[in-house]
């Protein structure tokens, strides 16, 4: 997992079998995606389809837009929990906004500032959770933990505990849409992921991130802003945490001020997924996707065949460990590991 | 030189922190093209003057000349921007990332589109490597490099920019004699471009090797400027330390009683093989090599980190497994591993509890640990090992790189092992502490632990062994008693010429 761009990029391009046998070791859970692929393809009849495939682009784009913030902050060395509370409280903004009367006379065009509030309250509320962690010095985890609660409870007082409906069809049929023979809810989260991708293994933002959360001091030493540089990727994963709840309440044409609850969760479990380690320093977006993906595939699989809800979770757990273990075992040191 | 105008001045700086005055009014001027040691005690602010030089901290008083104008440098990258580059004590590399990406870090070349430029990273740091012969390339992962090589990449930092003054802050505490050879051609080449050397390390022989001027702090204040070609080692000592050094105690041997740790046999796949030795109570046993001659290894697999693939490990006689540390420690085998920030400290944790740490369960009164305890072993080692912190309560991470590892040695004293390992004892320990560190190792002998002393430093080797056991690529070569043992057939023994017999 310790490889950054340089590695990536080239070995993915040019080399051969050993060079995809490597990739898998990378990328473990890839396996996986395609062990779980194919046994659903066998068991079910429905599950190999064109548009079940989609559903699960669909299903799991509320998940893996949020785990793509996510990923940044935790190679970054941190983590958001209120990524889940965030959801919620920007699907009820904006749904909220677009039926205040001042915008009764706007049209379709009340959905703009709808949205913008929307987006503008997971960016500042991630620009609140890295203030704090960069002045304090507080832990992320705590401050974000408390940033979960607070938001939550935010939520409820602002909604009356109270669902709202979007009055606008344009808006709740967005949800639904398709745009060049794709979902668009598939392409937003397609192009994302792609751009995120870009943005790590490309850019000087992206390698400072790994440099980061490898060695905070060595980081510092090198004259990297460390404070203000998480701070901006707070407000990533604060923005994706706010588009996850926008494109949630499109399809639902609602929002409720539950939305979003145990999200964190659900990512950081992806996340993990994906090789990203809790510690900082290493992770990346293919993984991510990988992780993203087969969650979704599971969920969807087992929904398929009828399991039980809570079997689904029971074997996330079981895989969740399975493939760290398989993880740790493929990218061992050899002779110079030492015993534990 | 008096006739030319120092290329940099720090005038009347004053640092504190809580509870520290680590400088106090210090005067420090370097002219261009010179060789500048900085000499001091463990703890004399050696290293705080240079990070407030590289704008790492702010003084709270005095200020700072470049080029007979005074500057501010707020933070790391203004100060590389005025020509000042500092080559940090610790490692500060990002362990998960290449060595192109940590030469440049903080400030990778960007293409237009502001995407890293891979291409011009890797050239730029390939021709660097080439020039400090390094035999890694710039998409190396830094994780897998040896301590040595990581220093050498620190050191590849300062050849990125255009310097004026670049700062080592003990360079060579982790380089192999071959390493340190290339990196005073460096300097030399350096210093002939006109550029000026700052250069911090406790070993003397190199100070007058390599310096032109050398100050010398202590306790936070300047004491002196002299001429390394018209000085001597008593004199700077005497400025360090106040006083002359004290040998004296060296010499005297105890009495050697029975074997208390026998080896045979003993190989661990590719890193050593078919080692045999013995060490008696009472006795000091070293070993000497290069870096990367499996020293270490040895030691780790008696302190059970290591699993060794054959040969047995004996304690009074009686063969023993020592499948990890707490086996280890039960049977009384103490390791003082030779890197500290890595292996031996937890840096977030204060001067006491990180001695204690291992024998914490010792200390219970009751369900609970005893305070008046801890403090009492921590006073005991404090004074013993010339510690110099602020109190108890300061975290490790913020006393001097030496203090560091006194810290190291304390704790694992504490312990009062039977036999005790110690990998690398005074690596970054200035003068004074490193004679009561050697001191300290024959006491412990003389009161009948088995001592095994790993060193690359061979004064260090010949003062407190009473045999040697030279290795070369994983074996033994060659044991000497100390009476037959000196420089040459030392030196002939681990650079595996002759192939002595074997022992
Ligand atoms: N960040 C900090 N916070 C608190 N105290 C500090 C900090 N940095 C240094 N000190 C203290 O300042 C004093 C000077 O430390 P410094 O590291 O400059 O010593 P040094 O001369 O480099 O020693 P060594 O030879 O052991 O590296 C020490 O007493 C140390 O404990
Ligand atoms: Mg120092």
């Amino acid at each position: 997992m310790a490889e950054t761009s340089v590695e990536s990029v080239s070995a993915q391009a040019n080399q051969g079998v050993k060079g995809n046998f490597r990739w898998v070791v990378r990328h473990p859970i890839w396996a996986f995606v395609v062990i779980i692929f194919l046994f659903f393809s066998l068991m079910t009849d429905t599950f190999f389809s064109l548009g079940n495939f989609e559903n699960i682009l669909v299903q799991t784009s509320t998940l893996g837009l949020i785990a793509l913030g996510m990923t940044i902050v935790m190679i970054n060395g941190n983590i958001d929990l209120s990524v889940g509370a965030v959801v919620a409280l920007a699907a009820s903004l904006t749904v909220d906004i677009m039926g205040w009367p001042m915008f009764e006379s706007w049209g379709n065009w009340q959905i703009l500032p709808a949205v913008a509030a929307g987006l503008a309250s997971g960016v500042l509320l991630g620009a609140l959770n890295g203030l704090i962690v960069w002045k304090t010095g507080v832990d992320a985890f705590i401050v974000t933990l408390g940033a979960m609660l607070g938001v939550r409870g935010l939520v409820f007082v602002y909604t009356g505990e109270q669902s709202f409906f979007a009055m606008n069809f344009a808006y709740s049929d967005f949800g639904a849409s398709r745009f060049l023979g794709l979902p668009t809810l598939a392409w937003i989260f397609l192009v994302f992921t792609l751009l995120i991708h870009i943005l790590l293994s490309r850019t000087v933002h992206g390698s400072n991130t790994y440099a980061v959360g490898d060695n905070r001091e060595a980081a510092v030493n090198a004259g990297i802003r460390v404070g203000p540089h998480m701070m901006v990727n707070f407000m990533i994963v604060g923005f994706f945490a706010a588009l996850a709840g926008i494109t949630l309440s499109t399809q639902m044409g609602a929002s409720t001020p539950n939305l979003g609850r145990d999200y964190e969760l659900w990512v950081i479990t992806a996340t993990v997924l994906g090789g990203t380690k809790l510690t900082g320093g290493a992770g990346n977006i293919i993984g991510t996707f990988g992780g993203v993906l087969a969650i979704g595939i599971l969920r969807n699989g087992m929904n398929l065949m009828q399991v039980p809800a809570f079997y689904v979770l029971v074997t996330l757990g079981v895989i969740l460990i399975a493939v760290l273990f398989l993880d740790k075992q493929l990218n061992r040191k050899g002779d110079g590991e030492l015993r534990i | 030189m008096s006739e030319a105008q120092p290329v940099l001045r720090l005038e009347g700086i004053v640092k504190t922190f809580p509870g520290v005055r680590a400088l106090d009014g210090v005067d420090f001027s370097v002219f261009p093209g010179e060789v500048h040691a900085l000499m001091g005690e463990n703890g004399a602010g050696k290293s705080t003057l240079m990070k407030v030089l590289a704008g790492m901290y702010q003084p709270n008083e005095g200020r700072i000349m470049i080029d007979r104008k005074p500057v501010v440098m707020r933070n790391p990258i203004e100060a590389k921007q005025n020509g000042i580059i500092l080559i940090h004590q610790e490692l500060s590399l990002a362990e998960q990332m290449t060595v192109a990406e940590n030469v440049f870090l903080g400030e990778l070349p960007r293409t237009r589109w502001g995407f890293v430029d891979w291409k011009v990273l890797e050239e730029r740091v390939g021709s660097i490597l080439a020039k400090l012969n390094c035999d890694f390339g710039p998409r190396t992962n830094v994780g897998s490099l040896s301590i040595a090589k990581k220093q050498m990449v620190e050191i590849a930092r300062a050849l990125t920019h255009h310097a004026k003054v670049v700062v080592f802050d003990e360079p060579t505490a982790s380089l192999t004699d071959a390493e340190k050879v290339v990196l005073f051609d460096i300097i030399n080449d350096l210093k002939s471009d006109g550029v000026s050397i700052v250069y911090i390390s406790h070993r003397m022989e190199e100070i007058f090797t390599i310096s032109d001027r050398i100050t010398v702090l202590r306790d936070g204040s300047y004491r002196g400027t002299l001429v390394a070609a018209d000085t001597t080692e008593d004199e700077v000592t005497q400025l360090m330390i106040g006083r002359s050094l004290d040998y004296s105690r060296n010499i005297e041997q105890g009495e050697i009683g029975d074997i208390t740790l026998e080896v045979d046999g003993l190989s661990c796949g590719r890193l050593y093989s078919d080692v045999s030795f013995a060490v008696r109570a009472g006795e000091v046993v070293g070993f000497y090599g290069l870096v990367g001659a499996g020293r270490t290894e040895i030691a780790e697999t008696l302190f059970g980190l290591r699993e060794p693939t054959s040969g047995t490990i004996r304690l009074d006689g009686e063969a023993v497994s020592i499948g990890s540390p707490a086996d280890a420690i039960a049977n009384g085998i103490s390791l003082v591993p030779e890197s500290r920030k890595e292996q031996g400290l937890v840096l977030g944790m204060n001067c006491r509890d990180n001695i204690t740490l291992p024998q914490v369960d010792d200390m219970t009164a009751g369900p609970f640990v005893s305070n008046g305890a801890e403090i009492a072993i921590y006073d005991m080692y404090r004074d013993r090992l010339d510690i110099k912190a602020p109190s108890w309560r300061s975290e490790v991470g913020n006393l001097s790189g030496g203090n560091q590892q006194k810290i190291v040695i304390g704790k694992w004293l504490a312990m009062k092992p039977r036999v005790l390992i110690v990998d690398e004892p005074t690596r970054g320990i200035d003068v004074g502490s490193k004679a009561e560190i050697h001191n300290l190792i024959r006491e412990l002998a003389h009161s009948g632990y088995a001592v095994i002393v790993i060193s690359s430093e061979m004064p260090e080797i010949l003062r407190v062994s009473d045999r040697v056991i030279a290795m070369y690529q994983g074996r033994i070569m060659r044991e000497f008693t100390a009476d037959e043992v000196n420089e040459d057939n030392l030196v002939q023994a681990i650079s595996g010429v002759g192939n002595g017999k074997a022992a």
